[in-house]
């Protein structure tokens, strides 16, 4: 597959589609995701604010996943020079900042309520907050290196350091003490998974968000490879 | 369908509107960038898909 798209020729015929079909099934499973998200009686601990959890914790997972797609793409255009994992590398910061502070944001709108507090420097907030400061950081590293090659080089480095981040963030929970909840979906201890009733719309929505961020992966992808072609295009125009 | 939060409803509004907010952001930041540059490669593309 990698080897396939590698091309970006085949890379664009395949995207073009591609991009479509997630954007529409972004909207179905997030339309489903809402539908159920409201349907779903309030708890009888957490009352009406469970319903942030629907939006909290898709927006946390693809923060972290789209880092790992940083960090893959970052590593294939460290390695191989290849000018698209490259521009994948670039085209999925901004989306997993989003992401990310969307976590932090509606997060911080749960722990108020819940917990009495806006925000504490807790291990797995703290390190949620960490990738978005990586994230803040290969951006800027990028911006402030006119050579694009060298931006790009830099730039993959400061990623690659940055998968450490990941492993800390999931167990954050399970290696210190901490006010945020334990997992109770992938990894959850018997007796801890939340019932089908609130499974049903994380599920849908944790896949709309999923399906979306595919969806607008593609897209900047693509735009970043017009921004190539158009800065070649440019350079031929200026030498004549 | 409850749409009714009672006393949250300052916070889980809030925690939705912020979401409705950045994924427009996303979506229309994301869709502006190829447009433009899908342009600026090529200055005969209008509004054809053809790369």
């Amino acid at each position: 597959m990698f080897a396939f798209l590698a091309n970006p020729d085949r890379f664009m015929a395949f995207s073009r589609w591609a991009a479509p079909i997630l954007g529409v099934a972004a909207a179905l499973l997030l339309g489903a995701g809402l539908y159920f998200t409201f349907a779903a009686p309030e708890d009888y601990q957490q009352f009406d604010t469970v319903r942030i959890m629907f939006i909290h914790v898709p927006a946390a997972w693809l923060g972290m996943f789209a880092y790992l797609c940083l960090g893959v793409a970052s590593l294939l255009a460290f390695v191989f020079r290849h000018a698209l994992a490259d521009a994948a590398a670039k085209a999925a910061a901004p989306l997993g900042a989003a992401f990310t502070a969307l976590a932090l944001i509606t997060g911080s709108l749960w722990g108020r309520p819940m917990w009495g507090t806006w925000w504490t420097w807790d291990a797995r907030l703290t390190s949620v907050l960490v990738l978005f400061l990586f994230y803040l950081g290969y951006m800027a590293l990028r911006a402030a290196i006119d050579d694009e090659v060298k931006a790009g080089r830099a730039a993959a480095i400061l990623a690659l350091v940055g998968l450490v981040n990941l492993p800390v963030i999931h167990f954050s929970v399970v290696w210190w003490n901490s006010l945020h909840q334990g997992s109770s979906t992938f990894g959850a201890e018997r007796g801890d998974t939340l019932p089908a009733i609130y499974l049903t719309p994380l599920a849908l929505m944790g896949l709309g968000y999923l399906a979306l961020f595919g969806a607008l992966w593609l897209v900047r992808i693509r735009a970043e490879v017009w921004r190539r072609r158009a800065t070649v295009l440019a350079l031929r125009a200026a030498e004549g | 369908m409850d749409f009714d939060a009672g006393k949250y409803a300052l916070y889980v509004w809030s925690a939705f509107g912020a979401v409705a907010v950045v994924f427009a952001w996303m979506i229309a930041d994301s869709l502006a960038r190829a447009r433009r540059w899908r342009r600026e490669a090529d200055p005969r593309f209008r509004g054809d898909d053809r790369e």
